[in-house]
Formats: C-alpha cells, structure tokens, sequence
C-alpha cells in the first residue's frame, strides 16, 4: 500500500514525463538583498519536478523559503539563479498564458466585489462574455458550497467561506497548476478538515497539479502524492516523501485514523526533525 | 477571526448591511438642528445680556459688541431676506437676489469643482504610475498651495485675456473657475494619490497574476480601492471651490455672484444691517448644496465603502 508504484501514473516521479511537467525548477538560488547590502538566501540550488496532476506540498520551519519558492513558480519573483519551467514555458510566459491559479494565505477578495463578482474577477479581466462567466461562477459556487452567497459581499461571509470564495476564484479558468500558499491557514480545525476533503475532490475533478504550501503535517500528508520537506537557513530540500494512500476517492475522512496514514506522518514528522529516515520506503534520497 | 458556526454551508445568506436605519437618520437630522437652533439662542443670549459696547481690555475688543449695527436679530435677519432689495423700479425680493446669485457663485464653482477634480485625478494618476513623477510633482502640488489667492487672481485673468483662438474669448467667469479649480485640485491629487496607493500587496499580485496590465489594473483595482480615500478629499475640494470662488469673485471683480453681493450688501451696512446677512445665507446654502451633492456621491459610491473583514 506505502509502495510508490500503487500511486497514480501521472503522480509518479518526474522523470517519465520532463517534457510535459507541471513545474520544472532546476538549480534555482534565490537570495534577497536587503539594507546596508545585507543579503538573505532565501533559497538554494532547488531542483523540483511536478507531474501534471499530480499534488504536491511544501512543508518546513518557518521562514525556509516555501513560500518564496512558490512566488517564483507564480512569476510574482524572479530566480537569482536556476530556471523555473512551467508547462515547457518561462515562468513568465506561463503566467501570462494563464497556466496557473493562485491562492494565498488571505483571501484576498475584492471588498467592493459580490462572492459571484469576486469568482468571475480572472474571467472578466480575460474578456470571458457575462453569460458564461455567469455559468462558470455559478458551478464553481456550488462546488465549493456556496450557491446561496452568489450575492453576498465579502465582509458578510466567515473567513472560511471567503477562503472557499478564494479556491473558487483560483479554479475559475480551469488552470492545470495550482499553486496554494497556505490557505487554509487561518481556518478552525473543522472548517480545515472539511475544506481537505474537498480540494481533494476538486483536484480529483479537475485534473490540475497542485504545488501547496503548508505548515500542517497531516494536512501535507493527506492531501499529496508527495511530500517535499525544507530545511531552513539557507532553504533547502532536504527530502522528498512519496505518500501513497491511494487515489482521491480513497481519500475519505476514515483515512485520517489510518495506519498508513500515521505511519506517513512520523515519516514526515522525523525528515522535519532531521532523523535519517533509514530504511522507509518511498523515500526519494537526494 | 470569526467563528465555525458561521461558515456552515446551509446557513442563510445575511440581509444586506446597509438596509436603511430611519431611526439613526433622524437623530442625525434632529441633531443638526439642534446645533443651529443652539447657535441662534447663543446669538441672541449674548445679544440681550452682552454690553452694547462689547467687552474691551484695554485696547482690545474681546467679545463684540451687541448693538443692533454689529449683531442684528436672527429674525430681523430672515425678515430681511423677504424684504426689497432697495426702492428703486428694479427692486426684488432680498431672497431672489441672494438665490440668483447663489446660483451663479453655485454654477461656477462647479466648474472649478469638475476641473480641479479631473486634474487632481489626472496628476496623482501619473504620480502612481511613475515614482520619478511623484519625487518631481509632489512637491510642486503642496508649494502650489502656499501661494496665496490674492496673488493670483490677477495673474490668472491676465493671462486668461491673453488667451484666443477662433471666436473664443476668456471671460471673468473663468478666471474665477480657474482659481476655485487651483484649491480644488489639491486635496484630490494628495487623497487620489493614496487611494491609488492602497491596494495590498496581495490584491495587486493578484493582478500580476492574472497577467493584466497597469490600465487594468488601474481601473479594476486601484480606482475602486480608492473610493474610501476619495469621498473626503472631493468634499474638501468641494468646498474649497466654494470659498474659492466667492473669495475670487472679490479680488476679480466678477459680477452677479455671492462674492461681489456681500462686498455690495456690507457698503450698506451702517443704514441696513440685516441685509449684510443675507448673502452670507447664500454663501452657507451654496455650501450645503455642495455637501449634498458628494454626499449623494459617497451613497451611490458605497458599494466601494466597504471594509473587507479579514480572513
Ligand atoms: N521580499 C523579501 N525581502 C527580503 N527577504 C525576504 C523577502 N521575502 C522573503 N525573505 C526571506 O526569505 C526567507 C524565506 O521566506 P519565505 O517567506 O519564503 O519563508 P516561508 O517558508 O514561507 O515561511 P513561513 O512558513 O513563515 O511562511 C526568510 O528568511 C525571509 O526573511
Ligand atoms: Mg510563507
């Protein structure tokens, strides 16, 4: 069950599909230069492979560089070295070809906009005609739970229902790359639990590959194909885990009192802590 | 943060904030004049036990002195407004005067009103968009308004009645829009400015995401978010237009307005004293109508009022 190859096809390690990958970093520093030239590296040689479709997150300390990381695959921030692919584009062009939708750790919702105003933003900016963005808020709004709010404005909504108005609104143009910088980070323990099971599922519906940013270990656990652990100072990959539990369907709120599923969470837990992880398989050494 | 309950999916979409409050409406009314009603009764308390030659230390006038030429009676005030304005053939009522003039002082502020505006919008827009504009312009925008009025009134007109191409011809009038327009601009350039500048970090990544560009952005993030910064800016430039137009009237001399009928109206002043009062109204009148009118702005802009509660 623990063994890489009962993953999906398209969750399986990078080098069967390089051409086609979601994400290729290769050889990426980053380091910010600060006041009185004091510089901070960020992040160092990073070598990362996605498959399409395939969930993967990011987990360390914090202040390792995750989020940074994620900022150059989103094209917000530019590599000071290493290249950063996305869909065989520069991250650049993959972000103006609308590759990839984007979620942060606040929702970031335009106040003066309703939750449907809100969903359709990307649509709107890109030219889509009314009705169909009409349409597309519609389903999304149901996917995430949220068909009654269609018309309501942000500050009217809980900050876990404006955080689903935010996944919404990634999902609008039907991106194949997600990329979360944890968004459910500021949610109660229930709303969290609820809002995995469902990216869960909306991933599974839509196919997309996800890159997710977490400071949760069982968060990280349930919801990847792999686990990508960072060490801080500078920020590094120190391990990749692969978790195989199955496919999302599988993936039902009775996994989280699996045994795989702890045994996952040690794996995780101990690669955070720095123990060699001897003899675990599915661990990718590096 | 707001707590689970909340977030349940089957709750029920919250009726609308902003659904009309009467009660808080009212009190507002009722308080305002109250205000008046108290300022009227302060008028005419110091009136009657004030001394008639005001209180004098030494050489300096403390309070003022309470005779009918200084401080005539509210109501002899308001009397007055339905009087003549004079004996001759051509006499109107006080109140029809004062509302013709009002009217004109009303019109041309506007002018200025809508002018200083679009400049206003026009240089903190540039500002935004370059940083060397804003280090270069900024400071030129507060200088602009330590020159006082005074100086360029007639600068202004000179220059205006230098201006002439086809069978357009500068008229007084304008000048004095240009002036009004000269305080107006502003508060709405250094409001504007800010506005502009307020998006988070987060909203305008958004947008870098969405791959847009800065025209875009500009109208579909950073003009609504500037609406909360605005409001108050384009009521103070509405009533700096007012005072500058009035004021400009003076020291330009333009006719049939609020300016010139108070100059008029205080020369009669030791024979009519309530009738010096009158074109203060208009002026006061003129000032609510602007007031109204952003107020209106503000409601029909609330949607862009609304503060995001935050995740
Ligand atoms: N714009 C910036 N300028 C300078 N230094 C920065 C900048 N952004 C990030 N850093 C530095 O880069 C390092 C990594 O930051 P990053 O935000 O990626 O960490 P993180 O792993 O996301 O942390 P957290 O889990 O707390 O969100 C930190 O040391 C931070 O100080
Ligand atoms: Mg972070």
């Amino acid at each position: 069950m623990s063994d890489a190859p009962a993953a999906s096809a398209a969750a399986s390690p990078a080098s069967a599909a390089v051409a086609s990958a979601a994400v290729e970093v290769v050889g990426v520093d980053k380091i910010f230069t600060g006041k009185k030239k004091a510089t901070v590296t960020a992040l160092e040689n990073i070598d990362l492979t996605v498959a399409p479709g395939e969930f993967v997150s990011l987990i360390g300390p914090s202040g390792c560089g995750k989020s940074t990381l994620l900022r150059l695959i989103a094209d917000l921030d530019a590599p000071t070295a290493g290249t950063v692919t996305v869909f065989g584009k520069t991250a650049r062009q993959a972000r103006i070809d609308q590759e990839y939708g984007i979620a942060f750790q606040q929702a970031g919702l335009l106040p003066w906009r309703t939750v449907s105003g809100n969903i359709e933003l990307p649509l709107e900016l890109h030219g889509v005609a009314g009705a169909a963005r009409k349409a597309r808020s519609a389903e999304l709004l149901a996917l995430v739970g949220l068909s009654d709010f269609a018309e309501s404005y942000p500050d009217q909504l809980s900050g876990g229902m404006q955080q689903r108005v935010a996944i919404a609104r990634s999902l609008a143009e039907s991106p194949r790359l997600l990329l979360m910088d944890e968004p459910f980070g500021a949610l109660d323990e229930m709303t969290r639990e609820r809002m995995q099971t469902e990216l869960v599922r909306i991933t599974a519906e839509t196919g997309a590959a996800v890159v997710f940013v977490t400071h949760s270990i069982p968060e990280a656990v349930y919801l990847s194909n792999r686990v990508v652990v960072m060490s801080p100072r500078p920020g590094r990959i120190r391990d990749i885990l692969t978790v195989s539990l199955g496919s999302a369907a599988e993936r039902t709120e009775q996994l989280r009192e699996n045994e795989a599923f702890f045994e996952n969470v040690s794996r995780v837990r101990e690669l955070l802590h720095g123990e060699a992880p001897v003899g675990i398989r599915g661990v990718e050494t590096r | 943060m707001t707590a689970a309950p909340g977030s349940s999916t089957r709750a029920r979409p919250p009726r609308p904030k902003d659904a009309p409050r009467g009660n808080a409406a009212v009190k507002r009314v009722a308080f305002g004049v109250g205000g008046v009603l108290l300022l009227v009764a302060l008028w005419e308390l110091y009136k009657a036990v004030g001394p008639a030659e005001g209180v004098v230390v030494g050489d300096l006038t403390i309070l003022p002195r309470t005779t009918d030429l200084a401080m005539p009676h509210v109501w002899d005030m308001i009397t007055r407004l339905f009087g003549e304005t004079g004996s001759g053939r051509n006499a109107v009522p006080v109140w029809s005067a004062v509302l013709e003039a009002s009217a004109f002082t009303l019109g041309v502020a506007a002018v200025g009103w809508v002018v200083g505006v679009v400049v206003g919008m026009l240089l903190a827009v540039l500002m935004q968009r370059f940083r060397t504009a804003e280090s270069a312009v900024l400071p030129w925008i507060i200088l602009s308004q330590t020159v006082p009025l005074i100086a360029i009134a007639p600068l202004v007109r000179r220059w205006g009645s230098q201006l002439e191409f086809g069978d357009f011809t500068w008229e007084n009038w304008m000048s004095v829009a240009v002036i009004a327009s000269y305080l107006a601009f502003f508060p709405v350039s250094i409001g504007a400015l800010r506005g502009l500048n307020s998006p988070d970090a987060i909203h305008v990544e958004l947008f870098r995401s969405y791959g847009v560009g800065w025209w875009k952005t500009l109208f579909k993030l950073r003009l609504p978010a500037s609406v909360p910064y605005l409001l108050p800016a384009l009521r103070l430039a509405a009533a700096n237009a007012v005072i500058g137009t009035v004021v400009a009237e003076v020291s330009i001399g333009l006719r049939g307005g609020i300016g010139r009928m108070i100059i008029e109206y205080a020369q009669q002043a030791s024979g009519d004293p309530a009738k010096t009062w009158a074109p203060i109204f208009g002026a006061i009148a003129v000032g609510l109508v602007a007031a109204g009118f952003i107020a209106l702005l503000g409601v029909l802009l609330r949607r862009y009022r609304r503060g995001e509660v935050p995740a």
